[in-house]
Formats: structure tokens, sequence, C-alpha cells
């Protein structure tokens, strides 16, 4: 899909361009695109550096199980069905808090340990479990609170105000997970047909 | 009003979480700079590995931009993109975003270094990528990882969820920064 885009992203530049007789400007853009490109990926360095740096003294510190805490609760509202205590719902939490923080690397992981634990609970091998969908829905609308990569490349491109838009991404990402968490919940008993073992 | 306490609250985020993080591993007698060291390490590989979805996409994006075809494609969209007040610029994050993180993030790039990170779009697009994650590549590796074939709606939830942050992101960008 990505490489269709791409194909579809060059092919349409260098069509236009050759028909508006601009074909000089493509290969200016080609070597100075590039080099922005490095350029940015280097001024990244420099904060991600830093971030971390920071992210492993909480990984360390064990202060994701504060998080941990505040969003049990909300977990056990999210997943009735698991034992509160299992290991699935231990890995999801990990795997929330880490978002939250953004702190993507360590969030994955945790996900994957937490789909294996799913599928332990999971009748039917093949087929996604509710609980496994609502875990997707909250991973794909990504619930974060500190958006790091992006104020990075804020920072990067020489924004006078990097963290400017924390607060108009926790709003928006707010609603996303709203909206998918709402229609998990409606569409998961349509989706259920053809599922094994629960056609009683 | 409504920028004067986003931008304060943004100013605060960083600098308090610091602390806090900070001051908890001291008292949990963690080797604050020894770890912090041993992190920091990984910042230096992650940006580096970057830099191919950068260059390809920027490369592309320039492409567009220096032919005029991004131009013509946002033209063609316009009357759509007026009634919801999209900035057109930003069309081309929102179908890369689900699909390809890093070459969101390659867009995402592109649009701040051309438009300015400060600009209205550049906001926009800063609050887009940040707030949705990729949709495409969490499904194919979480169900991939346990062997689930048959996934039911989540594709659906995802790239619903995709299309209500690209919405929200447009519309409180509008309300803060306008």
């Amino acid at each position: 899909m990505v490489n269709l885009i791409w194909f579809c992203m060059m092919f349409a530049g260098l069509m236009v361009a050759a028909l508006t007789g601009r074909v000089e400007t493509v290969t200016e853009t080609v070597f100075s695109s590039a080099e922005k490109a490095v350029g940015i990926a280097i001024s990244l360095v420099s904060i991600l550096t830093f971030w971390l740096g920071m992210m492993k003294i909480i990984e360390k510190s064990g202060m994701i199980n504060i998080i941990v805490a505040i969003l049990r609760p909300f977990a056990n509202f999210l997943y009735p069905n698991i034992p509160k205590n299992h290991r699935a719902m231990n890995a999801i939490l990990m795997n929330m808090s880490a978002n939250l923080l953004g702190m993507g690397s360590a969030a994955t992981p945790f996900g994957l340990k937490a789909m294996q634990e799913l599928q332990e609970l999971n009748s039917d091998k093949e087929t996604a479990s509710d609980e496994m969908c609502t875990f997707l829905a909250v991973n794909t609308s990504s619930l974060t609170l500190i958006p790091t990569t992006v104020i990075a490349l804020r920072a990067a491109t020489g924004s006078l105000n990097p963290t400017e838009i924390v607060g108009t991404t926790i709003v928006a990402t707010f609603c996303s997970t709203a909206v998918a968490i709402t229609f998990d919940r409606l569409l998961r008993r349509f989706s259920r047909n053809g599922r094994k073992g629960r056609n009683g | 009003m409504l920028q004067f306490i986003s931008q304060t609250m943004a100013a605060w985020v960083i600098p308090t979480f610091l602390f806090i993080a900070l001051v908890y591993a001291f008292l949990k007698r963690v080797d604050v700079f020894d770890t912090f060291v041993e992190g920091a390490k990984e910042g230096f590989d992650t940006s580096v590995k970057l830099i191919p979805f950068l260059v390809g996409m920027l490369v592309a994006i320039g492409i567009l931009r220096a032919s005029g075809a991004l131009d013509l494609f946002i033209l063609i969209l316009t009357p759509v993109l007026e009634v919801f007040n999209i900035p057109g610029e930003v069309v081309p994050l929102a179908i890369m975003r689900p699909l390809s993180g890093s070459g969101a993030l390659g867009i995402a790039a592109e649009i701040l270094n051309s438009q300015g990170p400060d600009s209205f779009v550049g906001r926009v697009a800063s609050t887009m990528q940040g707030s949705t994650d990729t949709t495409l590549f969490i499904l194919t590796v979480y169900f991939g990882s346990v062997g689930i074939r048959r996934t039911r709606h989540a594709l659906a939830v995802g790239l619903l969820a995709d299309f209500t942050g690209f919405i929200a992101a447009i519309t409180i960008c509008n309300i803060v920064f306008r």
C-alpha cells in the first residue's frame, strides 16, 4: 500500500513536471529535499537522545507503576472478562502506560506480550477475541499525553514553541480513542458471526 | 485565551514531568546519570534509522510540490476541503498516517520544514501526527504475532479512529490557534 502511494506520488510529480515544462526543477528538488531530510534527522538526534535517556530513568525507577495504578480501574472497565490479576491485564496496563508517556518503542514489546496472553484466553485461535479487538482499538487510536517524536520534529525544524501542540494533541487523541472504544463495543456483536464457540 | 492556556500548559508539562521523574528515580536510588546515558545511546540509532524514510518522503513530496502537482491536487479537492475548513496541505499526511508511521513522519517533516512548524498548517500537521498511531502496522504486527487471521471489526474501528483524530485535530486547531 505504501509502495503504491509512494509510486503514485513520484509518478504524478514527474508527469506534471514534464507536462508543465518544469523538468529542470525536478533534479534540483531531488538534491535539496534529500539534503533537508538528512538535516532534519541530524537535528532529531539531539532531542531524541535526551528524551530516550529520560525514558530509561523512568523505566528503571519503576515510575511507570504509578501510572499503572491510576489506569487499573479504567482497564477493568474496558476488559471486564479478563480476571483482575491475570498476566494479560498486567501486560495491557504496561502497554497503555508506555503509550501515555510517548514511549512508543517500550509499548510494542508489552503489546506483543499482551496479545500472547489474550491468545491463551481465546477459544478460537484464528479469530480475534473481543478483548483483542478492544486492545487494538485503544492502541491504534493511541492515547498519548506526550507526543515525543512530534515535539522533537518541531524543535528540529526551528519551532519557537515546540510543545505548544501538546494540548491540542491530547484533545484530538481523546476524541479518537473515545470513538474507537464506542464503536468497538457497538460492532463486536455484529462481527461475532463465524466465530467458533460462541454461536450457542 | 484558549491559546494562552494551551501554551502555558504546554510550557509546564515537560519541566514538571522531568522534575517528578528525576526526584522519584533519585529517591528509589537509581543511578540517574548512568541510566540516562544508557538510554540516550538509543537516540542516535533511532534518528539515523529514520534517514531513509525521511529522504524518500521528502523527495517525493518535494517533486510533487515543485512540479505543481500538489497544488493541482489541492485545487481539485478545494470544494470539499473548504466545507470542513481543512488546509489542503495536510491531506497527504492524512492519507499516509494509518498506513506507515515512518512515511507519515516523513510527510509531517516536509510540511513543518516547508510551511514552518509554527504556521497554522504546521500546527495541524503536528497535532495529527501525534494524536493517532499507525493502524495498519499495529494490526499486522499484533495480530500476526499470535497467528490471528480473522480480525473482525478491528480494521474498521482503527480507520474510524484515525478519521476522527484527523477531524478532531483540525477542529481543535481551528479553535485554539485561529
